[in-house]
């Protein structure tokens, strides 16, 4: 029996526990300027530096360009884009003016490909973006060229607990995922990009974890997304712990059948997405995962790299390879939702003080109205390429006159099923009304707890105000399930916290018709559902909205858990 | 000396990902070399996506190509005055 370690505190995406080694992506090595070229792990002769770093460039393009072919969609490309700059006949032909002029090698690969950092840098904006790619290959080429451990992603031998100041899309590119057990990052934020991309993949993950990259590699550590903790050199009690929740979580995954109370009060359980690749690990789960379709398709994944708005045709085949992936399933497609902490090149306002409150989500439309009509037009292309019938809906909509805007154009696009996201307190007391113009609505969790606590997503100081447990939000959800139960139109919810089992009983309580959430939560909420009745599911719901806090609520719904579920998630 | 004046059709101009396709491009004509540039300016090689991206050249404007090999002239010549950012 070991005593068992440290506890690091962060935030945790996900459920899941795991036990592994450490595996550290490393930062860059520091090699001095006048570091001598290395050739097989020797000095290099004077008149072989030259090749030396011709060779090192020739390798960081061939070690990018292999990355580049497993990985598939947007990340492809970007790392295709980082194969283009090793390769760059400009940076060679400056390492070797600087090498003639007597630099040292490093020295003459960091003046090379540094004149053109600092050009980006002072150009600003898109062309600075693209500093990030020039520092990686500089770094590539610097640690191939004095035989010093390349920076970046390990290639992993034994199945690990990758820990990383933070990844990179390039970084996640790289890594061979039937080997990572889970994902630990000193940055980022519960809804940031690594923590979406663990979310889908399934993987235990924990973000602002301070210190996680002072840990040795091959360490042993606990990942316990659940406690939002990390444990260094656990106990065999700790990992026992581990395997025992494994086991327990295992019986979720005998259950696949559609969601449903135990009574069989049908719930459409279904993921969320960002891109043709995410719809079709979705659709392809045929196990405890598989689920009815997909609740939010997130389309401003597909934008998020560019520089200019994608086409109309390049939009067509994005969304006909995500309705195909689903065939005949459910697909609510969310409208771009550019601005605050999404900005894009070409869609955000440069001069914004407050962002969260400005031209954001539907709000785009005032200025750019061809991003929204371009989006509408690919939308029903692809519809009628698939012979589907996907749900199409806008974010950040606040008041029923932008609903029926929204609707006609949809309509008139030739889209059927048109609805509008309830993540504005303004649209959740109104939604009777905005029910009125479409066909459905959708809760966004995370924003309208933003919105309704006024309390900023990023600010992870005050994670306890944006609780979507907090009365205030649990009341403006109970407001617009109870105008989608009138109107006998359907509620879902979209945000986080339908992923939340316990969380999930609520919602159904209060009359939402259907949970998308991270393909990864879905076994333990179909699992929870089905061991409670609807009726269970009101009295659930009734004490949570009883309750005087957020703790309070989440306590008052654990009470009345039935008991082999609330062992599950305790 | 083989010389062309091109009107540059992507959307984006010569930026990310026509800048790309472009240098890419380019590069699989070596050994021909293909110069590109701002009218009255000094040719770079369209075969380096970097100095393409510092041309900083936008949808509409004009640039000037030169080339020995007439026929790497015309391949470059054509994706210049594609709207690359639909391929």
């Amino acid at each position: 029996m070991t005593a068992g370690g440290r506890r690091l505190a962060g935030v945790g995406v996900g459920r899941g526990a795991v036990v592994g080694p450490v595996a550290l992506v490393r930062a860059p090595a520091e090699v001095p300027d006048d570091a001598p070229a290395v050739r097989d792990g020797a000095p290099a002769a004077a008149d072989d530096v030259e090749q030396v770093v011709v060779d090192a460039f020739a390798a960081v393009a061939a070690d990018l360009r292999a990355r580049a072919d497993r990985a598939s969609g947007p990340l492809a490309e970007v790392l295709g884009a980082t194969v283009l700059i090793a390769s760059d006949p400009s940076l060679l032909a400056g390492a070797r003016a600087e090498l003639g002029a007597g630099a040292p090698p490093v020295a003459a690969v960091r003046a090379a490909v540094g004149r053109f950092i600092d050009m980006f840098t002072s150009m600003g904006g898109l062309m600075a973006e693209r500093v990030t790619d020039l520092v990686s290959v500089r770094d590539r080429v610097v640690a191939r060229v004095a035989g010093a451990p390349l920076p970046g992603v390990p290639d992993l031998t034994v199945p690990s607990v990758v820990v990383a100041r933070d990844l990179a899309p390039a970084d996640t590119a790289a890594l061979d995922l039937g080997k990572v057990l889970a994902i630990v990052t000193e940055l980022g934020g519960p809804t940031g990009h690594t923590a979406i991309i663990a979310g889908q993949l399934g993987l235990p993950c924990l973000v602002q974890v301070a210190g996680a990259t002072a840990l040795e590699d091959g360490t042993s550590v606990v990942v316990d997304a659940r406690a939002g903790e990390l444990r260094v050199d656990p106990s065999d009690d700790d990992v026992a712990e581990v395997a025992d929740r494994a086991r327990r979580e295992a019986a979720f995954a005998d259950d696949t059948a559609p969601g449903a109370t135990s009574d069989g009060h049908p719930v459409d359980l279904l993921a969320n997405i960002g891109t043709a690749a995410d719809a079709e690990r979705a659709a392809a789960a045929d196990d405890a995962r598989t689920v009815a379709g997909s609740g939010l398709f997130r389309t401003e994944v597909l934008f998020l790299d560019a520089t200019t708005a994608p086409s109309v045709a390049q939009q067509t085949r994005e969304y006909t390879a995500a309705l195909a992936a689903f065939g005949d399933r459910k697909v609510v497609v969310r409208t771009l939702d550019a601005g605050a902490d999404k900005p894009l090149a070409f869609a955000t306002l440069p001069d914004e003080e407050n962002p969260a409150l400005g031209v954001r989500g539907y709000r785009i439309d005032r200025v750019h109205p061809q991003l929204l009509a371009d989006q509408l037009e690919a939308l029903a292309a692809a519809a009628a390429a698939t012979g589907t019938r996907p749900w199409v809906m806008a974010p950040m909509v606040a008041t029923p006159a932008e609903a029926r805007a929204l609707a006609t154009a949809a309509r008139a696009a030739g889209l059927e099923q048109v609805g509008v996201m309830v993540e504005v307190p303004a649209a959740a007391l109104r939604a009777r009304e905005i029910l009125a113009e479409v066909d459905f609505v959708s809760i966004g969790t995370n924003d309208l707890a933003q919105y309704t606590m006024a309390t900023d997503r990023l600010r992870g100081e005050l994670a306890d105000l944006l609780d979507p447990w907090q009365p205030a939000v649990l009341d403006l959800v109970a407001a617009t399930a109870r105008a989608g139960t009138e109107a006998g139109k359907p509620v879902g919810v979209c945000g986080e916290s339908a992923g939340d089992p316990v969380m999930a009983l609520v919602l159904v309580g209060l009359g939402v018709t259907s949970l998308s959430m991270s393909l990864g939560s879905v076994p333990a909420v179909r699992f929870t559902l089905r061991r409670h009745t609807r009726s269970r599911c009101v009295e659930i719901a009734e004490a949570a909205l009883a309750a005087s806090s957020a703790v309070d609520a989440r306590a008052a719904a654990v009470t009345l858990l039935d008991a082999e579920a609330a062992a599950l998630l305790a | 000396m083989h010389q062309r004046t091109v009107t540059v059709g992507s959307a984006s101009g010569l930026h990310a990902r026509p800048a790309a396709l472009l240098a890419a491009a380019a590069a699989g004509l070596a050994p021909a070399t293909v110069l590109i540039a701002r009218p009255g300016s000094e040719g770079v090689d369209a075969s380096s996506v970097l100095m393409l991206m510092t041309l900083g050249v936008g949808h509409g404007e004009t640039v000037e190509l030169s080339s020995d090999d007439e026929g790497a002239l015309d391949t470059v010549a054509e994706l210049v005055a594609a709207d690359l950012d639909a391929r």
